[in-house]
């Protein structure tokens, strides 16, 4: 079961919905792992946008691979991961039209990420369409030091570049894709709660 | 009157420390004995002579300190002062009211000189006379944002207004009560206030939005708002709170009074003419309880308030362990007798402590 | 806090002006210039900013929303082009009929319901007729700033082609002009297609205009964000009702031909508004009881708010009793 139903929070955090066919001539679709399940229900749902539509996949492992390719988009591509694949997003914004239809699906990271690089080209992020599957994992923004931690699995979690250990906020900035880490020990140095795994 | 400049500091050894004068103008925040959030908006035109309501951009004694403060906290880390883009000419908005509103309230401290698009601006207690072009960046040594609010106490969010919202677009945040600028900037005003505990769902939130929204040009609008901090530190940033943070913990029943202090918001909002933006300043006071329980008004009121405010206002506002040690310091300013209306000391006319 | 309580002023900060112009276009449309009266430059302005024209029509107050159509940055002169609409309530009658050079007048500071997204790549402008006025000044603060524009000018006539000639002259790569006499068309499906992402669409004219602009946009996939509009509703006539004032303790009549705003305004009653047109919010104000229907026509309450709050300046209301919260 690749959904997981986010308990409600505070309004920063993104709401992810349901992808639905909208109307458009170009459809660029950009999903990770278990994202791919997202896309085989829209094209299920629409399968006269798949000509249409330019899908830019980054597996992390799993084997969608032959099923979305089985769709016959106008234009397919697999990357072996999101840095990989950026420049060919920003490519293929930089040519693309008003009307164009973006749908993200997958990993928060990887929305979060696609989401600005869509924003930056001039596509408001109300118009951009969110589905998450998969992992419940976060990028996170150490709010100390700015480094970015990816795919951290627990609360609280210790910071990749400056070593701090962080507490897990819902805070969310969609312009760095990420969530607040925030110190946990700083008013009693070393008092460090136990690690507990995201929605356990 | 002209203003004695304080050499004080916010950091290290924190020689900062009001004045008999600053105490008395100080911008108490409570109007009654309780507190919840409340929109509390009132049109910012003027106020008592003296007061820090008086005019536009309140000077004070701490100004060439609080602006030596703020160059310390840009040079080690200008993220602090961020401005999208689109947001460039609302700076220019920004630097045009403040160059001459200063100049209109301080004949004596600012001067601006126009003639057509060049302007020469004089800042006497900062030592600067620059000539420059409006609205042509290249002139200045830094953006028009960050130029003038380099100049001027307080911090800075300049907000655009697109889709019947507010966007934190641009911001001077140096003196911030534990929120980020390079993690809030492109924020909608719900997502920036998203931490705020209670007052989505009292939706003071929404209502506050609609007041901002319409504010015009010419009628700009003010409000209060208030925290705790140890020590006299301007930036309480989350950034550095893994450095400060620990200070929240030195507090003793000997040099509470001395170390606690009440700090205060005088927020303000004002319709920018070629933008359409609107510019939030946040005006930071700090004063030490000891200096506040001065008068026997503030207080009774400190503790009344401190002592009712609920739980997640306390844990939020971040003193909810020190609240007892603060109530055991105020409960000896609090004799019990009723406090007058409004939030004015009213010394004259309170009754001394009875106790 | 109540540091210095002030009484709220309905509407806008005011301005006293004299009118130091008035310049026929043509047999429909007249231009009319202001200066201040105290010598003062005038506030720059954000294209696409109206101000409130204050007219005194023999004891009747007149209160009318206009586009500011003059250069922004110029603080010397504001200006609006009136059409004169012979079916109205009177206001544009009244300016084209009434008003000349050196008449002292009373307009409010500029308010923008209507603004430029400074972020756009492309701004794309879709003008109907008198829907020209806001576009001229968005257009004076784009040249000054090397930005990206266009023009698309639908009139009905050349006769009746306000401005059509200044701007065919000063901008003809950018300006194009359709006339409804000659059956031409703005090519509206055509002129979105191709368009670079951060494009947005700003569209003023007539109410079916408008709606077009919306759905051919929104079904070529466009986002509601960037496709910008403005609709000044004038109050429309309508039979007179009865409303009871509870905080003002009134019972007044709503005439044929004046707004609720209007009446209360009659009546001394201070109402808050900035547009009167049904945009800003401004004058929302709840309703405590009725029996009868409304006749909303604002562009700002939810239709679960129908019923529940009313805007005086557009709304209306036909039944046996209304009170009101003002």
């Amino acid at each position: 079961m690749s959904k997981f139903q986010f308990p409600e929070s505070i309004k920063s955090r993104p709401v992810y919905g349901t992808l639905e066919p909208r109307p458009g001539k170009y459809h660029l679709m950009i999903a990770d792992a278990e994202g791919a399940e997202a896309i085989l229900d829209i094209a299920a749902a629409d399968p006269s946008i798949m000509a249409k539509t330019h899908i830019i996949y980054i597996p992390r492992g799993t084997d969608f691979g032959a099923k979305l390719r089985a769709l016959n988009p106008a234009q397919y591509y697999e990357g072996p991961s999101y840095a990989a694949s950026v420049t060919r997003i920003q490519r293929v914004l930089q040519d693309a039209h008003m009307g164009t239809q973006v749908y993200l699906t997958g990993t928060e990271g990887l929305m979060g990420q696609a989401q600005n690089e869509c924003m930056q080209a001039g596509i408001p992020h109300t118009a951009i369409q969110t589905e998450h599957r998969g992992s419940v994992a976060r990028r996170m923004q150490c709010v100390h030091c700015k480094g970015i931690t990816e795919d951290v699995e627990t609360d609280p979690f210790v910071c990749s570049h400056c070593g701090l250990n962080l507490f897990v906020r819902d805070h969310y900035s969609r312009r760095l894709a990420a969530f607040q880490g925030v110190c946990i020990d700083a008013e009693d140095p070393g008092n460090v709660p136990e690690a507990v795994e995201l929605y356990k | 009157m002209t203003i004695q400049f304080n050499k004080e500091t916010f950091r290290d050894d924190y020689s900062f420390k009001n004045s008999d004068w600053a105490i008395e103008r100080f911008p108490f925040p409570f109007h009654e004995d309780s507190y919840m959030y409340a929109v509390n908006m009132e049109q910012h035109r003027g106020g008592p002579e003296g007061s820090v309501y008086e005019k536009r951009f309140d000077v004070d004694e701490h100004y060439v300190s609080e602006m030596a403060d703020r160059a310390m906290v840009l040079a080690d880390d200008p993220l602090r002062c961020q401005s999208l883009p689109h947001m460039t000419l609302a700076g220019w908005d920004l630097l045009e009211l403040i160059m001459v509103s200063k100049s209109e309230d301080y004949p004596d401290l600012f001067e601006l000189h126009r003639d057509g698009d060049t302007w020469r601006w004089i800042n006497k207690p900062m030592g600067i006379d620059d000539t420059f072009t409006f609205m042509d960046e290249t002139t200045l040594p830094y953006g028009p944002m960050e130029y003038i609010t380099r100049q001027t106490q307080g911090d800075f969010c300049v907000l655009d207004q697109r889709e019947d919202n507010l966007w934190m677009d641009a911001g001077m945040v140096t003196t911030q009560a534990d929120w980020s600028l390079d993690f809030d900037i492109g924020m909608n005003f719900f997502e920036w206030h998203a931490p705020v505990p209670l007052a989505h769902e009292k939706g003071i939130f929404k209502r506050a939005l609609k007041f901002l929204l319409n504010i015009q040009q010419g009628a700009p609008a003010r409000r209060l708002n208030w925290t705790m901090t140890v020590n006299p530190l301007l930036d309480t940033s989350p950034e550095n709170y893994h450095k400060w943070g620990i200070q929240k913990t030195t507090l003793t029943p000997e040099n509470i009074g001395a170390k606690q202090h009440l700090r205060v918001e005088l927020q303000s909002f004002f319709r920018l003419p070629r933008s359409n933006a609107l510019v939030f300043p946040i005006r930071c006071y700090l004063i030490a309880f000891q200096d506040i329980v001065k008068s026997p008004k503030w207080g009774r009121r400190l503790h009344r308030v401190i002592r009712d405010l609920p739980v997640e206002l306390a844990t939020y506002k971040g003193f909810i362990d020190n609240r007892p040690m603060m109530l055991d310091y105020l409960s000896a300013f609090d004799d019990g007798l009723p406090t007058s209306p409004g939030v004015f000391p009213d010394n004259a006319t309170e009754p001394p402590l009875q106790k | 806090m109540s540091a210095a309580p002030q009484k709220a002023k309905a509407g806008a900060e005011k301005i006293d002006v004299t009118v130091s112009a008035v310049v026929p276009l043509n047999d429909l449309v007249t231009r009319f210039e202001f200066t201040r009266n105290d010598g003062q430059r005038f506030p720059t302005f954000s294209a696409g900013a109206h101000t409130v024209v204050h007219m005194n029509d023999g004891g009747t107050p007149r209160l009318n929303p206009y586009s500011l159509m003059s250069d922004p940055a110029d603080t010397g002169t504001y200006a609006i082009s009136v059409r004169r609409d012979d079916q109205g309530r009177g206001g544009s009658l009244f300016m084209h009929q009434n008003v000349k050079v050196g008449d002292q007048m009373e307009i409010t500071y500029p308010v923008n319901l209507f603004s430029l997204d400074l972020r756009a790549k492309k701004h794309v402008f879709l003008a109907g007729g008198i829907g020209i006025t806001p576009f001229m000044a968005m257009i004076a603060q784009l040249e000054r700033s090397n930005g990206n524009w266009e023009l698309h000018y639908s009139v009905r006539t050349e006769a009746l082609g306000t401005y059509v000639d200044q701007l065919t002259y000063k901008y003809p790569n950018k300006v194009h002009i359709y006339y409804d006499d000659q059956k031409q068309g703005i090519a509206l499906e055509d002129l979105l297609d191709g368009q670079p992402l951060g494009t947005n669409v700003y569209v003023c004219g007539p109410k079916g205009m408008i709606d077009w602009v919306h759905a051919t946009a929104s079904a070529a996939g466009w986002p509601d964000a960037n496709v910008h509009s403005e609709e000044f509703t004038a109050p429309q006539p309508g039979k007179p009702f009865e409303v009871r004032l509870c905080k003002s303790d009134k019972t007044i009549t709503v005439g044929e031909n004046e707004s609720l705003l209007e009446a209360m305004e009659r009546e001394g009653v201070d109402a808050p508004f900035l547009c009167r047109g049904g945009a800003c919010g401004q004058c929302e104000t709840d309703v405590v009881s009725s029996d009868g229907e409304f006749i909303h026509r604002d562009h700002w309450l939810e239709p679960e708010d129908h019923g529940k709050k009313i805007m005086p300046c557009v709304s209306r209301f036909v039944g046996k009793s209304l009170e009101i919260d003002r």
